[in-house]
């Protein structure tokens, strides 16, 4: 059943719209849970009054922000079905488990708890209150461990086999899926990340305070357990970053090319600092893929294959094969795919007309190609290429922020540490600053993610063009609309209300 | 460990006792919908809005945990309805979008559309989007309009995609049973869980009117599900067949199934008696417990004794039955290890309900709460 691309299109349009804006309220749920649970440990142990305003006060923003990630969180899950509907049915067995065991393990825990955090304070003791937040923030973040174990698994497929009766890929190991070195490296990257987002918006929202001149010793407060979680998180980010990145070298290495707008391949790999890619840049030519850049030497060999004399594929190379690194060509590839997917043809006809023998023939061929079984749906093999620039200007947005945070942490920690912080008026300005900073940083995390993998839902095995609902193209396009219209109305709800909220401030509460 | 048949019966059990968890927390989504009904000023509206508003993630918790658990067990029922009755559930995706930032922010300054817009949103979600679940749940009796092709690729043949289910009279009438519910449940939450005597004097009528409703919708529907042509699978070689009366026989070959239903709706009718009569707080846990075994005998009927739980109305043999939908047995077996976390789970919310519900809510709590909705 092939899709036209209009179709595939628009699906994919409204996937990524969803995950956008889900993707804007999720980090920061993850990391301020853990942050107003760490405060009102504070407010138990020390019994000041001061922290638990504190802690209720960022409690405010946190429900805020939430109402409208649950909101825009249960569509993702619906739309596997409403849109990815061959590809619930092709991965599903796979797929469908972890996300029943987030539903299970993570969520019933968050808004059970929720509501004792909100609506409890007077009517539990203060420990079983205690025990709620760390509750809600513990749930949050299972939640993501499920969630990324899911996405985890569609950039490294692993622990199933394809069952040619069924048509589809069935589970063989929980755990091999569980442990997946991606899943692994991506849940731990990815929740950091949300603590440091976390951590920039109580630092910004401290020193817009600070700034005003007003609730001066709540602020200061706020900022040096922001800081001391913010640092210590966004080391922890750039380990997992280097994980991540180590794993996309292994797994997904067209990705990575992409990534870094490497071309033609090399030793001593280097990673581009800075640079500007020149758009008349094809697949194959001689053209310098970038207009000016600046380069890290020896770096992207590093940082991919923790060896500075390792061999980096660039994109005409995974293109056009080499035999010296053995790697197949991309034509070759989608030959095997083509093999393989008549090959499953041919078996279920055989099967139906009771010739075993050939059955057993066309099986056979069937699983020698079966790697390449995705190959086989591609239309020409550019298709196998994400976009450069796309790629290659997030990751590099990403990572450029991701670093300016570590110091911005450092710096923040000191003064606030020192008592100066209210002194520094520039450095208030750029805490400001850097919350909207850290959202970009986000969003282009997920776009690396998952538009560098294209075209694959389930990488090598499951390209997007296949994985689609078989549904008129004009359904989606209009269910698009409503969502961007419906998302970005309560949007524009959502910040009213949060900086009206900001404004009010903590003695309002 | 287990055989797959008797995984894929387990499994059927758990999405029916989801579904019907579901349908007892709905008097969420009913209390919305009378949210100007039983309360006269902006002070009762309050009480009851904050009392819904620590159960709705419940509920809507509920609700995702039913599409998960579908997901994981029955993978083509997920793949073949979502994509084909596309707007259907896009309809109960809008529906429930709009109920989460609701309760968050209708008393927040500052909230652009004011007051009102919130509470709109709130009827709707309680109302039509109970209604399209209601019309969703009941195609699983009367069928859908697809097509699965040898490798279980699956497509709808109806370019209305889903809509074609409202011209049929028994989804109709079964989408406004579920409203009716609804309804007479969020009335007698409302009675156990708020204290205000002005709305409390208010709840008998609705009660009586809502049951009312519902009772004649209920009867309807059962007479239709009873006596309508059904659908049965032969186990071995998975042909799906016509029969009449299928679900009638399944109820004489399960006497037990057939006992439990007339628990269940006795058990329900008890609740409202007391409700009306003694104006009984406990009144929506009979109630409750009736809703929730009526609706598991419901959907078990659906599952067991060889039938098709998901009629296909284009080609029969296309037609879904817990057998040729299901996860592999390696993945039900993995779920089913993880399925004894649901005792634990239901535990634990029943823990927090009792220490947060020792007291019912009255109009003094909520004033002087400043996180109040």
């Amino acid at each position: 059943m092939e899709h036209t691309d209009v179709l595939v299109d628009w699906s994919r349009a409204q996937f990524a719209l969803t995950a956008l804006y889900h993707w804007l309220f999720v980090p920061l749920t993850l990391g301020l849970t853990f942050i107003v649970a760490i405060m009102e440990t504070l407010y138990v142990k020390t019994g000041d009054e001061k922290w638990k305003q504190t802690t209720k006060y960022w409690m405010g923003l946190l429900a805020i922000n939430f109402a409208i990630g649950l909101a825009t969180g249960i569509i993702m899950e619906f739309e596997f079905g409403t849109n990815w509907s061959n590809y619930s049915w092709i991965v599903g067995d796979i797929f469908g488990a972890p996300l029943a065991i987030e539903g299970l393990m993570a969520f019933f825990m968050e808004s059970t708890f929720f509501a004792v955090m909100f609506f409890g304070w007077d009517k539990v003791s203060k420990k079983m209150h205690l025990t709620s937040t760390w509750l809600v923030a513990i749930g949050s973040n299972l939640s993501a461990l499920w969630i990324l174990v899911a996405n985890g698994w569609m950039q490294h497929p692993v622990g199933m086999k394809f069952n040619p009766d069924t048509a589809r890929n069935e589970m063989l190991n929980f755990w091999e899926v569980f442990f997946n070195p991606n899943a692994v490296s991506k849940f731990l990257h990815t929740i950091s990340s949300g603590y440091v987002l976390a951590s920039l918006f109580v630092i910004g929202i401290s020193a817009w305070y600070l700034l005003k001149k007003r609730d001066t010793q709540f602020a200061r407060r706020s900022i040096i357990v922001a800081s001391s979680f913010g640092l210590i998180t966004s080391l922890f980010l750039l380990t997992t970053g280097d994980e991540s990145a180590h794993q996309v070298a292994l797994n997904q290495p067209m990705k990575l090319a992409a990534m870094e707008g490497l071309y033609d391949g090399e030793k001593r790999a280097g990673i581009v600092a800075f640079g500007v890619l020149d758009t008349a840049k094809e697949i194959g030519d001689d053209l310098n893929p970038f207009l000016f850049s600046f380069e890290i030497p020896g770096a992207l060999s590093f940082l991919g294959y923790h060896d500075l004399n390792a061999f980096v594929p660039g994109i005409d190379n995974l293109m056009q094969g080499s035999e010296k690194y053995g790697i197949m060509s991309i034509p070759q590839k989608m030959q095997k795919g083509k093999t393989a997917v008549a090959a499953l043809g041919a078996y279920k006809k055989f099967k139906k007309e009771g010739n075993l023998v050939e059955a057993e023939k066309a099986l056979k061929t069937f699983e020698a190609n079966q790697a390449y079984m995705g190959y086989g749906y591609l239309k020409k093999p550019q298709d196998a290429v994400p976009d450069v620039a796309l790629s290659f200007y997030s990751f590099h947005t990403m990572v450029g922020l991701g670093t300016w945070f570590l110091v911005l942490f450092m710096v923040t920690l000191y003064y606030a540490m020192t008592n100066e912080m209210h002194n520094k008026k520039w450095l208030l300005y750029l805490a400001v600053a850097t919350i909207p900073l850290g959202y970009i940083a986000q969003e282009a995390g997920w776009i690396v993610a998952e538009a560098g993998r294209q075209p694959w839902a389930i990488q090598d095995l499951l390209p997007v063009g296949m994985a689609a609902s078989n549904i008129a193209s004009t359904s989606v396009m209009i269910t698009f609309w409503l969502f961007a219209v419906l998302f970005t109305a309560l949007l524009i709800a959502e910040v009213k209300i949060m900086l009206k909220q900001i404004k009010i401030g903590p003695e309002g509460h | 460990m287990f055989d797959l048949l008797t995984l894929q019966q387990y499994w059927w059990f758990l999405i029916s006792l989801l579904g019907a968890l579901f349908v007892f927390m709905t008097f969420v989504q009913g209390g919305q919908t009378l949210l100007y009904t039983l309360a006269k000023t902006e002070d009762e509206r309050n009480v009851l809005v904050n009392s819904l508003g620590r159960k709705w993630e419940l509920t809507f918790t509920m609700l995702v945990m039913f599409g998960g658990a579908l997901f994981a067990a029955m993978p083509l029922f997920y793949a073949v309805s979502f994509g084909g009755a596309y707007y259907v559930w896009m309809g109960i995706l809008f529906c429930f979008i709009i109920q989460a930032v609701a309760y968050e922010y209708r008393k927040k300054p500052d909230n652009f559309y004011g007051e009102r817009f919130y509470e709109t949103l709130l009827y709707i979600n309680g109302s039509l989007g109970i209604f399209l679940i209601g019309v969703a749940v009941a195609t699983l009796f009367s069928g859908g309009n697809f097509i699965v092709n040898e490798n279980n690729l699956s497509h709808w043949t109806m370019q209305s995609y889903g809509l074609e289910a409202l011209l049929n009279p028994f989804n109709v009438a079964f989408g406004l049973m579920l409203v009716f519910l609804s309804r007479f449940q969020g009335a007698l939450y409302f009675l156990n869980n708020v204290d205000v005597p002005t709305v409390t004097a208010r709840i008998k009528k609705v009660v009586i009117v809502n049951f009312g409703m519902f009772l004649i919708l209920f009867l309807y529907v059962l007479a239709t599900i009873l006596f309508m042509d059904g659908l049965r699978y032969d186990p071995d070689t998975l042909v799906v067949s016509v029969e009449s009366m299928k679900f009638l026989h399944s109820f004489m070959d399960m006497p037990a199934l057939a006992g439990l239903l007339l628990v269940g709706v006795l058990t329900l009718l008890y609740g409202v008696v007391i409700a009306v009569t003694k104006k009984a707080q406990k009144a929506i846990w009979f109630s409750g417990l009736g809703v929730i075994l009526t609706v598991l005998v419901l959907f078990l009927i659906l599952g067991l004794d060889a039938s098709v739980f998901y009629p296909s109305l284009a080609d029969i043999q296309s037609s879904l039955t817990i057998q040729n939908s299901s996860g592999s047995h390696y993945t039900l077996e993995v779920m089913s290890i993880v399925s004894v976390l649901v005792p634990v789970v239901l535990l634990y919310i029943i823990f927090v309900w009792r220490s947060m519900d020792k007291s019912q809510i009255t109009i003094d709590e909520v004033k002087s709460d400043p996180h109040h909705y």
